[in-house]
Formats: structure tokens, C-alpha cells, sequence
């Protein structure tokens, strides 16, 4: 059906798709570590090789009631739920961090559990609601 | 031969049409923007920046719809060779330009209020700028080429490869950690938005896919005169 030209065309294209494909596959793949955004605490509690002269991001929920205010600096624990760092900062937050919220800090690990920020970006996530929902959500919660 | 069927379709799209059509997309348009900026809620969390949502989310979606298209088209064009497909390839390249422009610039803007920062170099962020750059080279490639052939055989290698950049920009989210929150609208699942706030959302894609449709058959159309007036 198809001519012969045609096919050539097609399997051509075909093959070339293929493997920019795969090299883009495997480039991905090679670079992960530099694409992921940040680490999260598991993540940092797994790694061996940790080098703590490098910046860093560690991304994950503010623990409830974890925040202290000390004047000028803030301090808090990051948490995913299985592990925990502790978090020490000093300089303007953004508006959207509070307690339970997600949030991304970048700075340098001290320890596996201490990390000393030197910026905090705030992380929302994908649900989107009136306030009046919002506080309907949470009286049904408790 | 390439007047048959198609090209003498466009060209009976006449003004009263595209009058017509603009109409439609002020009316939506209108109605959108009343609803999203002024009977919509703001967000419990992110208050009245939520609103740059309304325009962020189409154009998004808009600009990478428009390049799977062209990328598509630009391989049906590549293998079977029918004349009249790169000229639709090429006017749909730049609605999509601008909309992948709005859909960094305003996604900045957003991320000011609510992250903290304009910009991050996360996977979502980075291959969406790199659709722009796909945009650019895209368009480029047919101006400054000046042969026909040589700018068609250019622009569609880079659509086709440029391909590749789509799901790596859908998935993003899903694939890496990244700052960018993952899709609040999906298929096999409810949206997590309220529908105070989806309404609206749906009314702006619903205007914004009108405008996009105008410019693209309106480009087609100047593409099409354009090769008619060269043959003469």
C-alpha cells in the first residue's frame, strides 16, 4: 500500500526517534541526581557518600509544632514521615511556610540530622480551596 | 495541485468569520475573567495569587498541545510528503511561542508569592524553558532559511526531536522531586480543585483555545495568499 520511498521515509524516522529516545533516556537517567530538586530526609539518612561542604536542597513537610522563633532566626524540623533533620535559619520567610506545610531549604548538612539553611522556599501542593472549605475540611477532621 | 481541497477552504474563511469567531472569544474571555477575578474565592493557603492560576494553567497546557500537534504534523509531512502540512505546522508555532512565553513568565510571578523565589531550576521550570528555546529554534529555522525545502526539512527535525521534551515536561512532576506541584487535573482521577475555582479555569481554557484557534487559522490563511501570490 504504502510506496517504497514512503517506507524508507518512515522507517528512517522511525529508527532516528528511537534512538534520540533512548539517548534522551539515558542522559535523564545519568543526571538524576542532578535534576531531582531536592533530597528528601530518607533520602539523605540512605546516602553514604554525603559531602558536607556542598549546598544542598532537603524538601519535605515542617513538622506540627516543631517551629521556634528566636528573634532573628527560626528553627525547625523537617520531616517525610519516616525521618527527620533538624532545621536552623535565619532571614525572611516566605509567606506560605507554616507548620505542616511542604518546604524546600537549601543550605549545607552539618550532620545527617542538622542542617543549617541559608534560604527556605515554600511548597504547595496541587489542592485548591475556598477558605470556608478549608475550615469545613478541618472541623470534620477532628 | 496543493490549491485543491484544503487551501481554498481557508480562503473562504472570510472576515465575517473570523468576526464572528473573536465575538465568541471576547464574550468567554469576558465572562472568565469576571469569574476568576471577582466571583471566584481565593485560595486558603495562597490567598489572591491563586488567580494567576486562571491564565497560567491554559497557557501551559495550550503551548504544549500546540507543539505535539506541530510535531506530529511535522512527521506525517516528513514521511509522506504532502505539500500543504508544513504551512499548517508552521502558523501553529507561534500562538504556541507566545503562550509558552506567558506560561514562564506568569508562572514566575506566581512562584514570587508563593515560593519565595522566581525562579528555580527544577525539571518542570527547566523543560519548559526549553520548550521556549524549542519555539525559538522552530521559528528561526523558517526565517532564516531561505530555501523552502531546506527550512521545511530543518524546522520538522526540530519538532519531531523536540518531541521527546513533551512527556519529559508532563511528567516532570511525577518523575523527579521538584518544587512545581504535581497535576491538579487528571484523567482518572477528581480534580483537587473546588469547582468555584474549576469553573472559571475551564471558561479561560475554553476562551483561550478559541483565541489560539483565530491566530492559527488566520496565520494559515496569510501563509496560504502568500504561496498563491508567489505563483502568479
Amino acid at each position: 500500500m504504502l510506496s517504497k520511498k514512503v517506507k524508507t521515509r518512515l522507517v528512517f524516522l522511525g529508527i532516528s526517534f528511537l534512538f534520540a529516545a533512548l539517548l534522551t533516556f539515558f542522559t535523564l537517567k545519568t543526571l538524576k541526581s542532578n535534576i531531582v530538586y531536592f533530597l528528601s530526609p530518607t533520602e539523605v539518612y540512605n546516602q553514604n557518600n554525603l559531602n558536607f561542604n556542598k549546598k544542598v536542597r532537603i524538601g519535605g513537610l515542617v513538622k506540627e509544632g516543631s517551629i521556634i522563633n528566636q528573634n532573628t532566626s527560626i528553627k525547625f524540623t523537617i520531616t517525610d514521615l519516616k525521618n527527620e533533620i533538624f532545621v536552623s535559619y535565619e532571614g525572611s520567610i516566605p509567606n506560605l511556610f507554616s507548620e505542616g506545610k511542604g518546604v524546600v531549604v537549601e543550605g549545607k548538612l552539618q550532620d545527617k540530622k542538622y542542617f543549617l539553611a541559608d534560604s527556605i522556599i515554600a511548597k504547595h501542593d496541587e489542592n485548591y480551596m475556598p477558605p470556608e472549605v478549608k475550615q469545613i475540611l478541618k472541623e470534620n477532621k477532628n | 495541485m496543493i490549491d485543491k481541497l484544503f487551501p481554498n477552504k481557508i480562503l473562504s474563511l472570510n472576515n465575517k468569520f473570523f468576526i464572528h469567531l473573536i465575538f465568541l472569544m471576547i464574550c468567554v474571555i469576558g465572562v472568565g475573567l469576571i469569574y476568576a477575578l471577582l466571583i471566584s474565592p481565593p485560595d486558603a493557603v495562597q490567598g489572591n495569587s491563586v488567580r494567576i492560576m486562571y491564565i497560567h494553567v491554559p497557557a501551559s497546557f495550550i503551548s504544549i498541545s500546540c507543539y505535539t500537534v506541530m510535531g506530529l504534523i511535522s512527521i506525517l509531512s516528513i514521511i509522506f510528503k504532502i505539500k500543504i502540512l508544513p504551512y499548517i505546522a508552521k502558523s501553529i508555532a507561534p500562538v504556541g511561542f507566545v503562550f509558552a512565553l506567558v506560561s514562564v513568565f506568569s508562572g514566575s510571578l506566581w512562584g514570587k508569592p508563593t515560593w519565595g523565589v522566581w525562579w528555580a531550576w527544577d525539571a518542570r521550570l527547566t523543560s519548559m524553558l526549553i520548550l521556549n528555546l524549542l519555539y525559538i529554534f522552530y521559528i528561526l529555522s523558517w526565517k532564516l532559511i531561505k530555501e523552502f525545502e531546506e527550512a521545511n526539512k530543518v524546522s520538522s527535525f526540530i519538532a519531531i526531536i523536540g518531541l521527546l521534551n513533551i512527556p519529559i515536561i508532563k511528567y516532570s512532576v511525577d518523575w523527579w522531586n521538584t518544587l512545581h506541584q504535581t497535576s491538579s487535573i487528571t484523567l482518572n482521577s477528581a480534580p483537587s480543585i473546588h469547582y468555584t475555582m474549576l469553573i472559571p479555569l475551564l471558561i479561560m481554557f475554553f476562551g483561550l483555545i478559541i483565541y489560539s484557534l483565530i491566530v492559527i487559522l488566520m496565520k494559515y490563511k496569510i501563509e496560504i495568499l502568500k504561496l498563491k501570490l508567489k505563483k502568479k
